[in-house]
């Protein structure tokens, strides 16, 4: 214990040196979405400005403070000046940036984005009071962005393990006892009282128990899981360790998805420093606590992420659930107890035990306690990674914190392919477990999908079926068989060949699934098909009545067209055009032969986007095959 | 030269948890899990070749031909289909003749689909091998592809 004391004072000195911040300090969003948009390029920009004026300042590589569409973000804390943050960063703008900053010795009004300290500076407003964050609460995500993920001492310095600490001084029973008061429930989707599946663990007789930390991300457009382990992974194998405390396991396993090679290569050197500082091994801090964390590489399952196919697949096996009970908490990994929690309830707990219970029930609301990290993304002006208090309304999220939607909105998407689509009449509902489920929906993990008016939702529940029936393991029929019938019937929806039958016929394969199948997957693959005929029936009915896509998204249902009297005759699209659709002599208006044109989108792009076009191609429902 | 599969083998345990993690190193080294590295394992972890293909079929990661110079992944997640994800993939299948999940036949490229890639803000991205590109358009694709070869 004295060593790691030691360790965190002389953290916490240097922190503090970092924060008077004698040398300039410029810090660079490097998750993966930053480094998607070129943040590493900007790196480089920034050593040959240094270099070029013979400057010096400190460079850091943070993760993701969330607002995803401002990447790159390149921010610039002057000594005695508050931190500037810079959005959609670029060379040309990046020189613009330093150059004020260090050789005119003021942060770049126009382009700054928001400022770290507290009132107006020349301008520029409070990064807290930007209309995406205000609304927005942080406790998963405090440090996110703020601190260098690879760096333990930072985390250390900023209350780090503390939590851990505390825990350890106390009976486990008291640690369990906490996270029941703190009213806390499972964030991977299900919202099972994480204080319960512990005590049955707790209890459950064996030498050996097994914690697993759920990282295997799998729904498509959630990333919540992987910011937090990029941005900061030791919050998450510090909750490891209190939830191996509480729950009287040695070993910790920590599953993620082979897809997220950054935040593999990010846990496994904190993990590497935890050893150093003496926060894993034998008994830690002198406790008679020892515990030891692995990292397993997901192989590319979808289903992997069900806890019993989890649990599989860290055997050597194929990653097929097995039917419960017994549960993984009295029989799970090799026989022996076993609890798996998602990533992000780890997260939350070091704040919750550092901070006591009572102040983590302060957010959320009665029966749903806490906060909840989404991703927010699809048609809406400010995606990005965020978190609120649970109760919060759909509306909030979507206009308060995303801005909108640039077009009419259509429906919001909750809980990935497991989810279920809402219509604008839910705007108002509060984002909690229950009142989700009943407008037949989930939580799920968090991803929170939004779809304006160019969104065909027919497509979207084939899409959705579609990606569930590839994932389906096999193993049960009404999954294997049933979601294959589902998704054939949709096929043929959006192939403009659907009868109002099939309308009925997807409805009971859907109950019937629901009811049959195994595990979480098959029990809740339906519920997008479900949830779009209950409240977008209509969409339904013109695919098949009129054969008509309104959204114009369903190829066998649209066509393009050239305007005469908007063509310029640039030639643009004749260019782009792979199967020679588009003919034309220059200066001419072009024409292009349907019976060859296989729909790919090149002339539509090219011909809004470039400037000597004229906006001339359409998509347009197809004249009606008689 | 890739390292040989025997070294591969003496990294891990002979328990059968191992299978997977053998599985990734190897296809990590040679690209791909080959019939020899099959046989290897399965002397070595004491289970049988049936075994070994029903667990690597499974899983999307694991591949049983000679993988192209480079792979590229579209990402077909929620956000990416919303935003035209398919439409980039339909336009690869045609441009390079094959179909999702095959090799060129000058082993120039691999194309995959790929489930999220958890840039969905980004939305529609490819990955190129390491590299993720983002807020992709059917042509700006078509001409960063010619930057590989």
């Amino acid at each position: 214990m004295n060593k790691l004391i030691r360790k965190i004072d002389s953290a916490k000195g240097k922190w503090e040196k970092l924060r008077e911040n004698r040398e300039p300090i410029i810090f660079i969003g490097a998750a993966s979405c930053g480094r998607a948009a070129g943040a590493l390029d900007l790196k480089e920009g920034i050593k040959e400005f240094l270099n070029e004026n013979k400057l010096s300042a400190k460079v850091i590589e943070v993760g993701c403070i969330g607002p995803c569409y401002l990447e790159p973000l390149v921010d610039i804390k002057m000594p005695g000046q508050p931190r500037v943050s810079y959005n959609n960063v670029n060379a040309k703008t990046l020189a613009r940036i330093l150059k004020s900053h260090f050789l005119d010795g003021a942060p770049h009004q126009k382009l700054a984005l928001g400022h770290f300290g507290k009132g107006e500076l020349n301008g520029i407003p409070p990064f807290y009071e930007l209309p995406m964050l205000k609304p927005q609460v942080r406790v998963v995500l405090r440090n996110c962005g703020l601190i260098d993920p690879e760096e333990i001492d930072q985390y250390l310095a900023v209350d780090g393990y503390q939590g851990f600490m505390k825990a350890i001084k106390m009976t486990p029973e008291d640690v369990i006892g906490t996270v029941q008061q703190s009213g806390i429930r499972g964030r991977g989707g299900a919202g099972f009282p994480t204080y319960r599946k512990w005590t049955v663990c707790r209890n459950s007789p064996g030498e050996q128990k097994y914690l697993i930390c759920n990282a295997d991300e799998g729904d498509p457009g959630a990333f919540m899981n992987r910011s937090l382990i990029e941005s900061d992974p030791h919050a998450v194998l510090e909750g490891m360790l209190i939830a191996g405390y509480a729950i009287g396991a040695s070993k910790g396993i920590v599953y993620i998805r082979a897809e997220y090679p950054l935040a593999i290569e990010r846990l496994k050197r904190a993990i590497g420093q935890m050893r150093e500082y003496g926060l894993l091994g034998k008994n830690i801090l002198g406790s008679d606590f020892s515990f030891e964390i692995k990292i397993k590489e997901g192989a590319g399952a979808f289903v992997c992420g069900e806890e019993t196919a989890l649990i599989g697949s860290i055997e050597g096996k194929r990653g097929m659930p097995r039917s419960r009970p017994p549960f993984p908490a009295i029989s799970g990994l090799f026989g022996c107890p076993t609890i798996i929690n998602n990533v992000e309830t780890l997260g939350t707990l070091p704040n919750i035990l550092r901070n006591g219970a009572e102040w983590y029930t302060r957010f959320g609301k009665e029966g749903n306690r806490g906060t909840k990290t989404f991703s927010l993304v699809g048609k809406i002006r400010r995606p990005g990674l965020i978190e609120v208090q649970l109760g919060t309304t759909l509306r909030e999220i979507i206009f308060d914190i995303g801005g909108g939607v640039q077009k009419p909105f259509k429906a919001i998407q909750t809980g990935g392919p497991s989810g279920g689509c809402l219509s604008e009449e839910f705007l108002d509902l509060t984002v909690d477990y229950e009142s989700l489920a009943s407008a037949g929906s989930i939580m799920g993990s968090g991803g929170l999908i939004i779809m304006d008016e160019d969104t065909c939702i027919v497509d979207v529940a084939k899409y959705f079926l579609d990606f569930t029936q590839k994932e389906s393991c096999g193993k049960c029929v009404p999954c294997r068989v049933g979601t294959r019938h589902m998704v054939e019937i949709l096929e043929r929806i959006t192939n403009g060949e659907g009868t109002p039958d099939d309308l009925l016929a997807l409805r009971t394969l859907g109950d019937t699934i629901k009811k049959g199948a195994l595990c979480g997957l098959g029990q809740t693959a339906p519920n997008p098909v479900l949830t779009t005929l209950r409240y977008f029936r209509n969409e339904y009915l013109e695919h098949i009545k009129d054969h008509k896509c309104r959204a114009t998204v369903c190829k066998s249902l649209i066509e393009y067209r050239v305007i005469k009297e908007k063509c310029t005759g640039c030639q643009s699209c004749v260019r782009v055009c792979p199967t020679g659709a588009i003919t034309g002599p220059r200066s001419e208006p072009h024409n292009l032969d349907a019976s060859k044109c296989i729909k790919c989108r090149s002339c539509y792009e090219v011909c809004r986007y470039e400037a000597i076009a004229g906006d001339a191609i359409v998509i347009r429902t197809a004249e009606k095959k008689s | 030269m890739p390292e040989s599969i025997e070294r591969i083998l003496g990294r891990h345990g002979r328990s059968p948890d191992e299978l997977i993690p053998i599985l990734q190193d190897v296809q990590a080294a040679f690209g791909y899990i080959g019939e020899p590295s099959v046989k290897a394992i399965s002397r070595y972890l004491r289970i049988s070749e049936n075994q070994i293909y029903g667990v690597s079929s499974f899983y999307a990661q694991f591949r049983f031909t000679e993988p192209g110079r480079h792979g590229v992944k579209v990402c077909l997640g929620t956000a990416c289909h919303v935003r035209g994800g398919a439409t980039l993939l339909d336009m690869l299948e045609r441009g390079l003749d094959i179909h999702c999940g095959e090799t060129t036949e000058d082993k120039r490229f691999d194309l995959d689909r790929v489930a999220c890639l958890g840039c969905c803000a980004l939305s529609p991205v490819v990955q190129i091998d390491r590299d993720i590109y983002s807020r992709m358009t059917v042509n700006r694709l078509t001409e960063l592809l010619k930057n590989y070869e």
